[in-house]
């Protein structure tokens, strides 16, 4: 009897001190930041507060986010204010529906400026403060400020950058056969044909699998050839529905896509053939050049942090390095440096001065400055030190962003309408390479472009 | 997260507890304070008062809203065209056409199989251990599954097939194949999982009815020089007709719904999508709340005439009895 009691209650009380333990894993003492051990005198324009509290939330995640905290440590430290960071993969799902709720969190950072018109035409944004605006118009460009306006309204500045369109390359295999950096689209093909020949294997290698999200580098390829094939105008035009989605010249970039996407002598070294771009994980998409499988991967700056899928430093991204990348060239030599990117806009959702205070700070090249010297990512600032990012490309990268003769647009699936540029245009991407004509994709993302 | 974060947190939780607590023990203690007169009624009502609130809040209220979001675009205006662009776009079509066909077959297949098995191993040596194989799939969710039948349908491009189909294709000489790109064998191969998943809850519901069937009756047939199959069709399987129809209609159910397999094997990529997964995407990825609506909205009118059959067996059995 006294056993049958005695167990009664060990039960739930081992449950819960297990739990507990477990759960003591999830915390991270870190000390409070002392204001006395900062040098406080960047940060004494924001103010001080008390007890203030700022919550903020994205699409970014694990060791990014750390880095983001860190980025701000030092104003915590000196305003007083202290942010709350939460990071969700189902950011982007979720925070149309916390909004009209009630409940999203006073600043998030949206990755598309689509969902930035959507939250802004629903009335959950605040207009962004004269602080904000006056740190936008002096450290960027018109066109990112751009993309931060719904209706000659200003919402909000943007974060950080990544630049797409970047073709990857192992530089020790280049020098060996002598190849050459092409000059233009038409280099490119000669480069691919070359090197198909030379070696007997494909060229390229692809992966286009991404979950629900499948297919989306096969947008970002069709947004690089659009922009260099047809010029910014039409490219605006393309995004805005302002020329139809079957239109010629959007069959002409797919078709020009398509001479590698959907050939069996380009695709898939390594992996296998034109059927296999649609299971292969982005991820590991690039990977077979490290095993000399294949020659050429198309992908984002952001691309670099995979090349060590175990994490270490064994492959290294360096001109005279494992891997290297060179922008997609233009269509013809001579033609305006063109690249397409994405970034994150930093919206508001409750107006209180403390948000608006770090809206400031984000938007200043003190923050972009801190976030980039951590490393992995760029920003558009021109207030940042170029030298002050971790690696050689993306240097180059802040230098292409920064330099006023560089024509920068924004992913086009990003700026159109969520039935486009999250849906369809992924699952077109998906049935295009899966065999189907372009005349009959194009028509299909075209009729579900919503009419309001 | 810090230590102190984490100590408020359970304080929360333990708060929680405590506060939801004390409002039942008040409630019950008013019940039981309840006036004399009519105290039934009182009792009863005060009872059913939080399941109502909850179900108005939680199932009534949002059934409404949905069902007025399907008649309005984006910006709030009322129009037919999320039911236009339901019936007339090819890959929304397609995806009716698949929701049809996954009702088609995984509850009949399911049910059949799962009563087959439980009818063979009734009463044999081991039935439970038996019973336990095929019952274990039940346990697994459905993500985890799509996770194991990945493997698999897996395919390789380059060197040997690790999926255990194009691994069996091979030997036997056959050029391996894309299961899950392969359209419309995906739609079929996606069916097999959910089948895999649901015999396993048919046969036990079913052999449960079928130790039910009086041994008299079977015996009186037996007696009267019917063969197996003749006291399986007239005897057993009008015995569990109730069970039988239970089953069905919650396989049914449960195979409108299904989301986690297509969602977690082929993101409705490749013609495989359903109207559920086409609901969640159009309303939270392309956030086009209206035509997701609309999905639910079909879904719901495709549930219904099941639900209603459902409940009119089982009225028309207790009359019976």
């Amino acid at each position: 009897m006294r056993l049958t009691r005695h167990r009664r209650w060990i039960g739930p009380v081992a449950l819960a001190a297990a739990a507990g333990l477990a759960l003591t894993a999830c915390t991270g003492d870190i000390a409070e930041q002392d204001a006395a051990d900062t040098d406080c005198a960047d940060y004494e324009q924001y103010g001080t507060f008390d007890g203030a509290e700022v919550t903020a939330a994205s699409t970014i995640l694990d060791i990014e986010a750390d880095r983001l905290n860190e980025s701000w440590a030092d104003f915590e430290a000196c305003t007083g204010i202290s942010v709350d960071y939460q990071g969700s993969s189902e950011f982007e799902a979720q925070i149309a529906v916390l909004a009209e709720g009630g409940n999203a969190p006073d600043v998030g950072f949206v990755p598309q400026p689509g969902l930035m018109n959507r939250l802004a035409a629903g009335g959950w944004l605040i207009p962004a403060s004269e602080a904000v605006e006056a740190n936008t118009d002096e450290f960027w460009s018109e066109d990112w400020k751009q993309y931060g306006t719904f209706e000659d309204t200003f919402y909000g500045a943007p974060l950080m950058a990544s630049i797409k369109g970047y073709v990857w390359y192992s530089p020790a295999e280049f020098e060996e056969n002598g190849y050459e950096i092409p000059a233009t689209l038409d280099d490119l093909t000669a480069l691919s044909d070359q090197i198909a020949a030379d070696s007997g294997r494909q060229p390229w290698c692809v992966g286009l699998e991404s979950g629900d999200a499948t297919g989306w580098p096969g947008t970002d390829w069709v947004e690089d050839y659009m922009l260099r094939l047809h010029g910014a105008d039409v490219y605006d035009q393309w995004v805005t529905h302002e020329i139809p989605f079957n239109d010629p010249m959007v069959a002409e970039a797919f078709d020009a896509v398509g001479e590698y996407l959907k050939s069996d002598e380009m695709v898939n070294g390594g992996i296998g053939d034109v059927s296999t771009l649609v299971t292969e994980a982005f991820q590991t998409g690039g990977l077979p050049i490290l095993d000399g499988e294949c020659s050429l991967h198309h992908q984002a700056s952001f691309y670099e942090t995979f090349w060590n899928p175990e994490g270490g430093d064994a492959n290294t991204v360096a001109s005279d390095g494992t891997v290297f990348g060179f922008l997609l060239p233009p269509a013809n030599a001579d033609d305006p440096l063109s690249v397409t990117g994405g970034g994150e806009i930093v919206v508001a959702f409750r107006e209180a001065e403390e948000v608006e205070a770090f809206r400031a700070y984000l938007s200043s090249d003190t923050w972009a400055n801190n976030r980039v010297s951590l490393g992995g990512v760029i920003s558009a600032n021109k207030g940042v030190d170029p030298q002050n990012a971790s690696s050689e490309l993306l240097v180059q990268s802040i230098e292409i962003l920064q330099d006023p003769e560089t024509t920068f647009r924004f992913d086009g699936s990003d700026l159109m309408p969520g039935a486009v540029g999250a849906d369809s245009f992924w699952k077109g991407i998906v049935a295009w390479v899966g065999g189907e004509d372009t005349t009959q994709v194009l028509d299909t993302i075209e009729a579900s472009w919503p009419a309001s | 997260m810090t230590t102190a974060d984490l100590l408020g947190k359970i304080l929360q939780v333990v708060m929680g507890l405590a506060v939801l607590a004390a409002v039942v023990g008040l409630l019950i203690f008013f019940i039981d304070k309840a006036p004399k007169k009519g105290r039934d009624y009182w009792q009863l009502a005060l009872f059913l008062l939080p399941a109502m609130l909850f179900i108005a809040i939680g199932l009534v209220y949002p059934a409404i809203r949905t069902s007025f979001l399907a008649f309005q675009n984006n910006a709030g205006e009322w129009t037919l065209d999320n039911f236009v662009w339901m019936f007339t776009q090819p890959a929304a079509i397609r995806t009716l056409i698949n929701t049809i066909l996954w009702v088609a077959l995984a509850p009949i297949i399911s049910t059949v199989i799962g009563l087959a098995y439980a009818v063979f191993i009734d009463k044999s040596r081991g039935e439970k251990y038996y019973k336990v194989i095929l019952f274990m799939p039940i346990a697994i969710s459905f993500v985890g599954a799509g996770v194991i039948w990945g493997f698999v349908y897996d395919y390789n491009g380059v060197g040997d097939q690790i999926g255990v189909l194009n691994a069996l294709v091979v030997a036997f000489g056959g050029d391996p194949v894309q299961w899950l790109q392969t359209d419309p064998i995906n739609t079929i191969l996606l069916i097999v999982i959910m089948i895999w998943i649901q015999t396993g809850f048919a046969m036990v519901l079913l052999s449960a009815a079928i130790k039910g069937v009086p041994t008299e009756q079977i015996e009186a047939a037996q007696l009267d020089g019917t063969n197996a199959w003749q006291r399986f069709r007239n005897v057993t399987v009008p015995g569990i007709r109730g069970a039988l129809v239970v089953v069905f209609t919650t396989i049914s159910i449960a195979t409108l719904k299904v989301f986690d397999i297509v969602r977690t094997m082929t993101a409705g990529n490749f013609n495989t999508s359903v109207v559920a997964n086409e609901m969640y995407t159009q309303a939270f990825r392309a956030s086009e709340i209206g035509r997701g609506s609309a999905l639910a909205l079909i879904l719901f009118v495709f549930v219904l005439p099941i639900v209603i059959y459902n409940v009119n067996v089982l009225r028309k059995q207790r009359e019976i009895r």
